[in-house]
């Protein structure tokens, strides 16, 4: 598979993801998203979900946009895909456009574990040649932080909030790349803008394959994470380290490590300086590690770093 | 020009063929299945050169629609009751997107009780989505009625639903005249329409209306369905000229020297005409009206049509619970509610759930409608058969 970026000087200068959009200072999907578009370029569609970005992005009479840009609906992103990716095929086998465009969809969390897993599941299972991007912030961010099936175990959200009887998130997180394999695509990679050339390099592998391709990009929400608007990318960057976020792609089923971690850091350094972890006890902790652990052990990342002990 | 014998299915199908579209998108639901069924064969065969989409439900179907709409191309979809009602939400925005998709809707009685049969409370149900609704009582009417909606859709950029009832008309196979391919595709040539997704115009679309815009965005979907009143007619002026069929947004029957007036909408029109025929060898002076575009509902010529009569019973094969009336009889009371010297109007509710509506339950309607213009008051809704 082509490596195209390598450093800052293979990345196109051109922008398609205008400044002055309404993305929360500090927002890493809006960073992600001129990655992307950076890749896929001018002759691309995107098709986004109801969420932050589309909101953001869209409030009328201004649009950040320019690549063309469409909207629907919150649940079907991947069937708005769908109709346009097979419109295109059919126009132009039938002589009536000669236009041949990249075809992104894109959804939040919400829009992509929860309410358009069905839509999605569909579009992969027909085949059709697109990519679908998931920017995932963890929880429905755009209506105020409430849990989705992307929240990872323990964090703290509006509807899973820390209590006497409670202490975050009491169930797992959705392995949305899995659930993308098991429909046999020939595609599929987890990414972060923290390692941009890493995500920009799955972004161009996803559009050369044939048929469907599924890029899920963990992208860190000063907002609902609570932490301060200029450690979006560290907190990236740790959730790699920690081994909470292996960077991988899969190949026509084969899984292969993109960015190896040798030596790991403790999930302790990536919970304490995010707000939504805040309640969490030294279990809680420890309960996290081990998932981390079992992470590292699946995708053959390196043992956690020695730690000074004060 | 042949002649061919044809379900009503099949011939939504066969016209949907004829009109070269680009892309299906559907899902299977009873009783609209066998047009896809079909649609399917004709792909497979290679007699129709379209994408077609196996869609995993109404809601895809519907959207996939919108987003093939939008480049341009020419798209079709079918349902039923629950599929319909599946679709809910993206109905409204196939109307305010502007996408001119053509759609069957085999009407159906909604759950629960599960039931396939005919009803009309499926379509009512969508009302207000901003599609065109037009409504075909035979399976000719169907194939005609899906070319012309073709051509009103992409004429007045919204999206069209052809209604035809369940089983009644879906299911019966009648001798149907298909026109020539040639003829069809003059009528409405296959070029696609602007590519509204085009990088060389980067559009958004579907974009966030706040407070101070979405009103006119909206508006201009309602304005689009004011103004197609007239191409409509137009259209379907062009349409018994070139194929020799007559079709109006009204149909009216037995209309001279009329007293009262049976007004329905679909299937049940057949048996309107036969009732009405055999109470004119009585003597008494009925007629039969029956509408065919229920949206844009033809409010004004329908006045003018209704205004001197004495008496209509209104037979709704839906209803409006807790509601004043039904949803046929609400549209056209307001229309009448302006003119000099309103007739008397008696409502029906029928046939819900596929009950069969007899010749004798319409003379009955007509018995009762004759009662309340005479006496100049009439019964609220009647329910037409329903047992106690």
């Amino acid at each position: 598979m082509s490596t195209a970026f390598r450093n800052i000087k293979d990345v196109p200068k051109e922008e398609y993801l205008a400044p002055g959009h309404r993305l929360c200072a500090g927002c890493t999907a809006a960073t992600a998203i001129r990655q992307i578009l950076k890749v896929a370029g001018r002759d691309t569609v995107v098709v986004s979900a109801t969420g932050c970005v589309e909101v953001a992005t869209s409030y009328f009479p201004q649009s950040a946009w320019k690549v063309p840009w469409v909207h629907v609906a919150f649940e079907n992103t991947a069937a708005v895909a769908s109709g346009i990716e097979s419109a295109m095929k059919a126009l132009y086998r039938k002589k009536k456009t000669t236009e041949r465009v990249n075809i992104i969809a894109l959804g939040g969390d919400g829009g992509t574990f929860d309410i358009g897993l069905q839509a999605l599941s569909g579009a992969l299972e027909r085949s059709h040649d697109f990519i679908y991007i998931c920017y995932d912030n963890e929880a429905y961010m755009n209506t105020g932080v409430q849990r989705s099936s992307a929240t990872p175990y323990c964090a703290a959200t509006t509807t899973c909030p820390p209590g006497k009887m409670s202490s975050g998130k009491r169930t797992e997180k959705k392995d949305l790349v899995a659930i993308a394999v098991a429909h046999n695509i020939p595609y599929a990679a987890t990414a972060t803008p923290s390692y941009p050339f890493d995500l920009m390099n799955k972004v161009k592998r996803a559009l050369d394959v044939e048929g469907p391709a599924l890029v899920h990009v963990l992208t860190p929400c000063p907002t609902g994470w609570r932490f301060d608007t200029d450690s979006g990318i560290d907190i990236g960057k740790l959730a790699v380290l920690t081994g909470l976020w292996p960077l991988y792609e899969v190949v026509d089923g084969v899984t292969k490590l993109t960015v190896q971690v040798p030596k790991r850091e403790p999930v302790k350094k990536y919970l304490e300086i995010q707000g939504r972890f805040k309640h969490l006890k030294e279990a809680d902790v420890a309960e996290v590690q081990k998932r981390a652990d079992m992470l590292a052990a699946k995708f053959g990342l390196g043992p956690v770093r020695e730690q000074v002990q004060a | 020009m042949k002649r061919m014998g044809l379900s009503g299915n099949y011939a939504a199908a066969y016209a949907v063929k004829m009109a070269d579209v680009d892309v299906i998108a559907a899902y299977p639901i009873t009783p609209q299945t066998t047009i896809v069924e079909k649609l399917s064969e004709f792909v497979a065969n290679g007699e129709l050169d379209a994408e077609y989409i196996n869609v995993e439900s109404e809601h895809s179907a519907l959207s996939a629609c919108v987003g093939a709409s939008l480049t341009g191309a020419r798209v079709f979809t079918a349902t039923s009751s629950q599929g319909l009602a599946y679709m809910h939400e993206v109905l409204f925005m196939a109307s305010a997107l502007r996408t001119p998709i053509v759609m069957a809707n085999v009407n159906r009685a909604l759950s629960a009780p599960l039931n396939i049969w005919n009803d009309h409370s499926d379509a009512m149900a969508e009302r207000d989505s901003g599609w065109i609704q037009l409504w075909a009582s035979s399976a000719q009417e169907v194939f005609d009625t899906t070319v012309e909606a073709f051509k009103i859709a992409e004429d007045v950029q919204l999206p069209v639903m052809v209604n035809l009832d369940g089983y009644i008309v879906s299911h019966t196979y009648e001798p149907v005249n298909i026109p020539d391919e040639e003829e069809v595709r003059k009528y409405i040539p296959s070029k696609p329409m602007k590519n509204r997704l085009s990088p060389s115009l980067a559009y958004s679309i579907g974009v966030v209306g706040p407070p101070e815009y979405y009103f006119e965005m909206k508006y201009q979907a309602i304005d689009a369905m004011e103004r197609s009143r007239v191409r409509i007619r137009e259209i379907e002026s062009d349409f018994n000229k070139r194929f020799g069929r007559s079709y109006d947004d009204i149909y009216t029957y037995f209309m001279d020297d009329v007293e009262y007036v049976l007004l329905t909408m679909g299937s049940m029109t057949g048996t309107a005409r036969v009732v009405a025929e055999s109470l004119r060898s009585r003597g008494e002076k009925v007629g039969v009206v029956a509408i065919r575009t229920f949206r844009p509902f033809p409010s004004e010529r329908l006045a003018g049509i209704l205004g001197d009569v004495g008496g209509i019973g209104i037979m709704d094969r839906a209803t409006t619970p807790g509601g004043s009336s039904s949803p046929l009889y609400e549209d056209v009371a307001s229309c009448l509610y302006s003119v000099q010297k309103r007739p008397i109007l008696q409502g029906f509710v029928a046939g819900l759930g596929g009950r069969d509506v007899s010749i004798g339950e319409f003379e009955m309607m007509f018995m009762a409608t004759k009662e309340a213009a005479k006496s100049g008051r009439s019964k609220p809704s009647i329910y037409v058969g329903l047992r106690g």
